[in-house]
Order: structure tokens, then C-alpha cells, then sequence
């Protein structure tokens, strides 16, 4: 993974001492709460319900196993002992003090780990594949061009005050990981005729009170040109986005408001200008140099079947469930991409503590792993375990309470803070999400019911990706009292589609029940290898509404 | 208010006029309406001329006369409107303008290393704003990322330098 040079070191050390002054302006009473916002948003640090909360960037979900004893330690010392991984691959930690803050900091600095633009209306952390590095099917690992990006998004001094946040996301398959059409900025490596690589660019996507499925904007943009093209866009929408309405900021109301084309038309302007300079280019030994941070470990020449695997599976049906579940192929023979669940049954999705931390980064070093991901639905992935290791895994796994097999299905689910913690919610999210686990909990069923995505958000903002959802749940205040509205067909992959609100929302105890029907009904009308999603396509809503509202 | 111009506080010799206002002998700031409307008239005086942009407006309306300004100020309303950041590197890049970029209005000690890094040259700071506080806003990141309108070394080229001297 990425080192950091003397150079990326000196930035944050002393970005870390820039905001430690910040805060003792703050605490001195130099700078009023409302000129401090915007500064201590800008390092992750959130003013919520009941404390503040610090957003700690991974840069494209990528951890080591020293970072993730770092994490501990933040959890253990300055926290209530458990971190919360977030949709944008970051972890947020509920309950630190403004005056821990910036020895917070200075401590993660010391593992090469930032708050950097974790919120504030500016360039955020950039989002990658979570397989990055293992999947079969990738043109190229897409976390050197994202850490390319996040170095020049990095205090970027023409862009750090837009009109909304602006969040970039990079992947080098086809297979969507990353959730690509749902952000401001989303970037797919691809390969031209002539068989050379570069990036297909795209903008307008996002979530939020009005969600909208990206254009392209750059067809086949070369890699040297990258940087010039993406600082083109953030122009046309730094001087363009509106400023007088928070819910109509983000880029996606631009480009819907100008149209895709002119959309181009100004980016094109503004791209060749920029290229003009020259001084953006991304030079090829710079791309060579960080390149070869991310090169993959050298897999051994192994048989695709492991007998320690295969024994295991035979004589440990908890660890062939977990294994039919929870792993992925991998691209070398002999290896697979195992997903940990952070969704045990009843659980607070994403939450992790610091035992856990502490537990995994034992068992990476034990198993001999240099790398552990966060993806954006809240689970950490290792991209490259020998599947020989798979039951020793496992059985750390295990002793963590890190092993539930559930990858993919209907209790897997995305779900934001909401009311138990943020300023912004309406309703609350985790307890809904906690009830439906249970409900949908058994094993068998589960199985039964196959790949189903459940995305629950607390209000409009969609954190927890509910435009998104197979099924997606937003809460909504109605005078006082917590609603859900309940929403269908939603798809945050490569077929990405919005999800249609089926009707009036529901209550806190009729949610699940109607979560249940809809399950139902799918279980009833599915053909064979059908997908709940491929179902709801082929059925469209009414009768999903019929069955729903009849019961209700 | 007092002006901090190339590093130094320094005198303000130009008089902000108001759009219905005579025009002063000496330097003046007229708003950009004010600029188009009597554009003529106002550029055959004999004394420098500055035009202000709310934020609102893009200097790209000044492409054919603005090498005929002494002085551009970009407003800033409030510190969370950033539009001001784009024009002034707009000034600098495409425009070519090469005389004074002044920041106006509500921005913060924290926003005063990215103006200057866009090409801002002048900032009309408050009363009790010291020059130690400006040489310190400058001074707390050493390096950057993005090359930008200040043209300052960055980190891919020290990088790349110090390659060069490793090999050498």
C-alpha cells in the first residue's frame, strides 16, 4: 500500500499543528462557533446530537494492520471503545472531546492517517473498489490513480470552499463496487480499441433529497490528462453551482439544470485551458512511482484447490456456510477475497470495537496479510487470502464475533447513524435495521432468499444509500413521530437504478412486517434465478403495492 | 480598513465610488456596472482604475480591457462563498492580468494562504490583524500538492528533483 514520503508526512504533521491552532482559537473564543464550522468540517470534526464525532479518513478503504492497532488505541483512549465504518469507506468515532482532537491527530499522523476532507464543502476523501487489487476482472488497480487524486485534492486552494460538498469515486471494472453512478465525480478505468488505458468520466450523480444517475462527460480521457480534466470540472462547478439553496448545490443540479452537453461544452472549455498550462500533466514516473506502492504481494503458484480448505469445508458446516457466503474469487489461482461482516444478527451495522481492531490486525499479521479494506457497505474485506488460511481465518474470525455469513444478503444492511447520533436525522436507523436482522436472521431463510441489499437512511441526506437499496427504507418525521417509506428497485452496481417509493409510509412497528411481505411476495413470484431485484424489475410495483397495502 | 499588499501593509490609493457618485481625481474601484456603463469615459481618465466583482460576477466580462485596470477586487459575501477562488485564477491564467487581485469582504485568517496561492496579492484585513498573523497564515503549510497561480515548487517536483539527485 501507499507509503508516505518525507514530503506527504511534513503535510499532514503540519496540517495537523494548522488545526490544532484552529482549535485554540476556538477554545479562546477568537473564532465564534459559526467561523469555526466550516474550519473544523473541513478535518472531519462534526458537532452532533449528544458530542462531536471525528470522521477519520481511509483513503480508498485501505488499512494495514498497524493502522488498525492505531484505531484501537483512538477507540480504547479517547473513545467508548468502538469505531462506526461508514458508506464512504471512512470510520467515525462518536465521542471524542474538542480539546483530544488534535493529539487524535497528531497520533493517527503517526501511522500515515488523516481527518483530511472528510466533510466541508469540498473535495472528499476519495472512494475506491473494495477489490481492488484482487478482482478478475480489472484493467488496472484504481487506487493509484485515487491516491493521485487525493494528493491533489489535498488543500486544494482554488477548491475548498464550493457550493457543496464533492465526492469522487474510482473503479477498474466493469462490475460496480463502488456505488460509481451515484457520485459528483465517478471514474472508470477503461481500455480503448487501440487497447490503451485511460478513464471514463462521469458527473451528476448523487443521492440526497433528489437523486440523479451520472452522465459521461469524458468519454476516454488519456491518463496524463487526468488531473487537467477533473480540476476543468471542478471549475465549471465551483463558479457555476448554486449558492442559495443547500439542497439544490450539488453538481448533479448543475448538470441537470445546464444539460449533459453543455454540460461538456464548458468542461471541454475549460479542460483545454488547463492542459494548455501543462502543469497538471501527471508525469509518467510519478505515476510509475506511486504505481508501484500498490503493486499486488507476489502470489505463490498454487493449485485453485486448497486440501486444508476442502477438509474444513467438509467437517465444519459453520465455516462451508461462511465460505459458500463470504468469499469471492480471487484472481490468482489458490487465493480468494473474504468479506467480514460488520452486520452480525441484531447488530449495529458497521460498528467495531476496539478488541476487533485489535483482533484483526493479530490475525492479519499472523496469517501474514499486509492489507484489510473498508467497503462502502460497512464491511472489511481481505483482498488476498490463501485459501489454505481460510480455516484458521475463520476461526479468528470467530473468537472476534467477526464471522457471521451474511455477504450480500437480506441482513447485510447499509444503514446510517441516524437519530441515535445525528444532528441532521429525523428518524432513527439502526434500531430498524437491528429489527429486520432479526427478523430475516435464520440461516436457511437467509439463503433462501439470496442476494437481497437493504439501504436504510435517517432523513433526505441518504448516508445509508436508500435511493439505492433492492429495498430502501427512509425514516421521515411526521409531527414528532418516526415514519419509514419504504422504496423498491433500487441498484447501487453497474445496472444502477433509483428505487420507486411503493406508498404511504409506515410506522416503527409495521416497517418490518412490510419489509416481510414484499419478501414474500418475491419468494412467490421468482423464476428461477431470479434475483429479488431481477423479480421487482420483471414485476414492476404494483403488485409488490398490492400485497403490501392489502395487509396493512 | 487597513490593505496588506505584496507581504506589507500598505497605503490604499483607491477610493471606492458609488455607482451614481462624481469620480474622484486620484485611483478609484467602481462597481462592474458602473465599469460597462461609462467604460469609456472612465478608461480615458488619467488617473488608475479598479473595477470590484461581487461574486456573483465573472471577470471574463473584462477579457478586451482589463490590461487597462490597475486593480480588480474580488468580494468575498461570506467565507463560505468561494467563487472568488476561480476568478482570480481566472484573472491570472486566461486573462493575463498582472496588476493588484484584492480580496474584500468577510474572509477568514485560514483563507488567506489559498488567495494567495490563486494570485490574490491584497487583502483589506481588520483593524486589529497584525503582519506576524499574516506571515504566519503563509507559513503553517510548507508544502503543496497543485501547482497553481503562485507558481510555488510542488511536491512532485521536489520529488522529482530529489530523484535527479539521487541518480546524480
Amino acid at each position: 500500500m501507499y507509503r508516505y514520503d518525507e514530503f506527504d508526512a511534513r503535510f499532514v504533521s503540519e496540517r495537523v499543528e494548522q488545526f490544532r491552532y484552529q482549535v485554540e482559537r476556538r477554545l479562546s473564543g477568537e473564532l465564534t462557533e459559526d467561523e469555526f464550522k466550516p474550519l473544523r468540517l473541513m478535518n472531519g470534526l462534526y458537532l452532533q446530537l449528544h458530542a462531536y464525532m471525528l470522521r477519520v479518513a481511509v483513503p480508498y478503504g485501505t488499512l494495514s494492520a498497524a493502522q488498525l492497532r492505531k484505531l484501537a488505541h483512538i477507540a480504547r483512549k479517547y473513545d467508548k471503545g468502538y469505531g462506526h465504518f461508514t458508506t464512504r469507506q471512512n470510520i467515525q468515532f462518536n465521542w471524542p472531546r474538542l480539546v483530544d482532537v488534535p493529539d487524535i491527530l497528531a497520533e493517527l499522523a503517526t501511522v500515515e492517517m488523516h481527518a483530511l476532507q472528510t466533510s466541508g464543502n469540498c473535495i472528499r476523501n476519495v472512494t475506491a473498489d473494495h477489490f481492488a487489487g484482487a478482482a478478475e476482472d480489472e484493467i488496472e488497480d484504481p487506487r493509484v490513480l485515487a491516491e493521485i487524486v487525493r494528493q491533489w485534492s489535498s488543500l486544494h486552494p482554488e477548491f475548498s470552499y464550493l457550493p457543496r460538498k464533492f465526492k469522487i469515486a474510482v473503479s477498474g471494472t466493469e462490475q460496480d463496487r463502488a456505488a460509481l453512478k451515484f457520485h459528483d465525480v465517478a471514474v472508470q478505468i477503461v481500455k480503448n480499441e487501440a487497447g490503451d488505458v485511460g478513464y471514463r468520466v462521469s458527473a451528476g450523480g448523487g443521492m440526497g433529497r433528489s437523486p440523479y444517475i451520472g452522465h459521461v462527460v469524458g468519454e476516454f480521457v488519456a491518463r496524463a490528462d487526468i488531473l487537467a480534466f477533473l480540476e476543468a470540472v471542478m471549475r465549471v462547478y465551483n463558479q457555476s453551482g448554486r449558492r442559495d439553496n443547500i439542497y439544490k448545490a450539488r453538481i448533479k443540479i448543475l448538470v441537470n439544470a445546464l444539460g449533459a452537453d453543455e454540460m461538456r461544452k464548458q468542461i471541454a472549455r475549460e479542460f483545454e485551458e488547463i492542459r494548455g498550462t501543462g502543469t497538471l500533466q501527471v508525469p509518467r514516473n510519478e505515476l510509475e512511482r506511486i504505481a508501484a506502492y500498490f503493486a499486488p504481494p507476489a502470489f505463490e503458484e498454487l493449485d485453485d484447490t486448497s486440501a486444508e480448505y476442502e477438509a474444513a469445508r467438509a467437517s465444519d458446516p459453520g465455516f462451508r456456510a461462511w465460505s459458500d457466503i463470504n468469499l469471492a474469487r480471487h484472481r490468482a489461482p489458490g487465493y480468494a477475497i473474504a468479506t467480514i461482516s460488520l452486520k452480525p444478527i441484531g447488530g449495529i451495522p458497521g460498528d467495531c470495537s476496539h478488541v476487533q481492531l485489535d483482533g484483526l490486525a493479530e490475525i492479519m499479521e499472523e496469517i501474514g496479510l499486509d492489507e484489510i479494506r473498508v467497503s462502502h457497505e460497512q464491511n472489511l474485506v481481505l483482498p488476498h487470502v490463501r485459501k489454505a488460511d481460510l480455516p484458521a481465518l475463520f476461526a479468528g474470525l470467530k473468537t472476534l464475533g467477526l464471522a457471521t455469513p451474511n455477504a450480500g444478503l437480506i441482513t447485510d444492511i447499509i444503514a446510517c447513524p441516524g437519530l441515535d447520533y445525528c444532528d441532521l436525522a429525523n428518524a432513527r436507523s439502526i434500531p430498524i435495521a437491528q429489527r429486520i436482522s432479526e427478523r430475516f436472521g435464520a440461516q436457511e431463510r437467509q439463503r433462501e432468499i439470496g442476494e437481497l441489499k437493504i439501504k436504510i437512511s435517517g432523513c433526505i441526506n441518504a448516508c445509508g444509500h436508500h435511493h439505492a437499496g433492492h429495498i430502501g427504507i427512509l425514516g421521515v418525521d411526521k409531527k414528532g413521530t418516526e415514519y419509514y417509506q419504504l422504496m423498491l428497485g433500487g441498484s447501487g452496481a453497474e445496472d444502477a437504478s433509483i428505487g420507486d417509493i411503493l406508498g404511504p409510509a409506515f410506522g416503527e412497528h409495521e416497517i418490518v412486517d412490510a419489509v416481510e411481505d414484499v419478501v414474500g411476495l418475491y419468494l412467490e413470484r421468482r423464476e428461477p434465478g431470479e434475483r429479488f431485484l431481477d423479480t421487482y424489475r420483471r414485476l414492476g410495483s404494483d403488485p409488490f403495492k398490492e400485497r403490501v397495502y392489502a395487509a396493512h | 480598513m487597513p490593505l496588506i499588499k505584496d507581504g506589507d501593509f500598505a497605503d490604499d490609493t483607491f477610493e471606492s465610488v458609488a455607482d451614481n457618485a462624481p469620480m474622484p481625481a486620484n485611483g478609484s474601484i467602481v462597481s462592474l456596472a458602473r465599469f460597462l456603463k461609462d467604460k469609456e469615459a472612465l478608461l480615458a481618465r488619467n488617473a488608475p482604475l479598479g473595477v470590484r466583482l461581487q461574486s456573483s460576477e465573472s471577470p471574463a466580462t473584462l477579457v478586451d480591457d482589463v490590461h487597462r485596470l490597475s486593480m480588480v477586487a474580488l468580494e468575498f459575501p461570506k467565507f463560505r462563498d468561494g467563487r472568488g477562488f476561480s476568478w482570480a485564477r481566472m484573472l491570472r491564467a486566461r486573462l493575463g492580468f498582472e496588476g493588484e487581485i484584492r480580496a474584500v469582504g468577510e474572509f477568514l485568517y485560514d483563507q488567506i494562504a489559498f488567495m494567495h496561492r490563486v494570485g490574490i496579492n491584497a487583502f483589506e484585513v481588520r483593524e486589529s490583524f497584525t503582519l506576524d498573523e499574516y506571515r504566519r497564515a503563509l507559513d503553517e503549510m510548507s508544502y503543496a500538492y497543485q501547482p497553481s497561480t503562485d507558481r510555488r515548487v510542488t511536491i512532485r517536483e521536489l520529488r522529482a528533483e530529489e530523484r535527479q539527485t539521487h541518480t546524480a
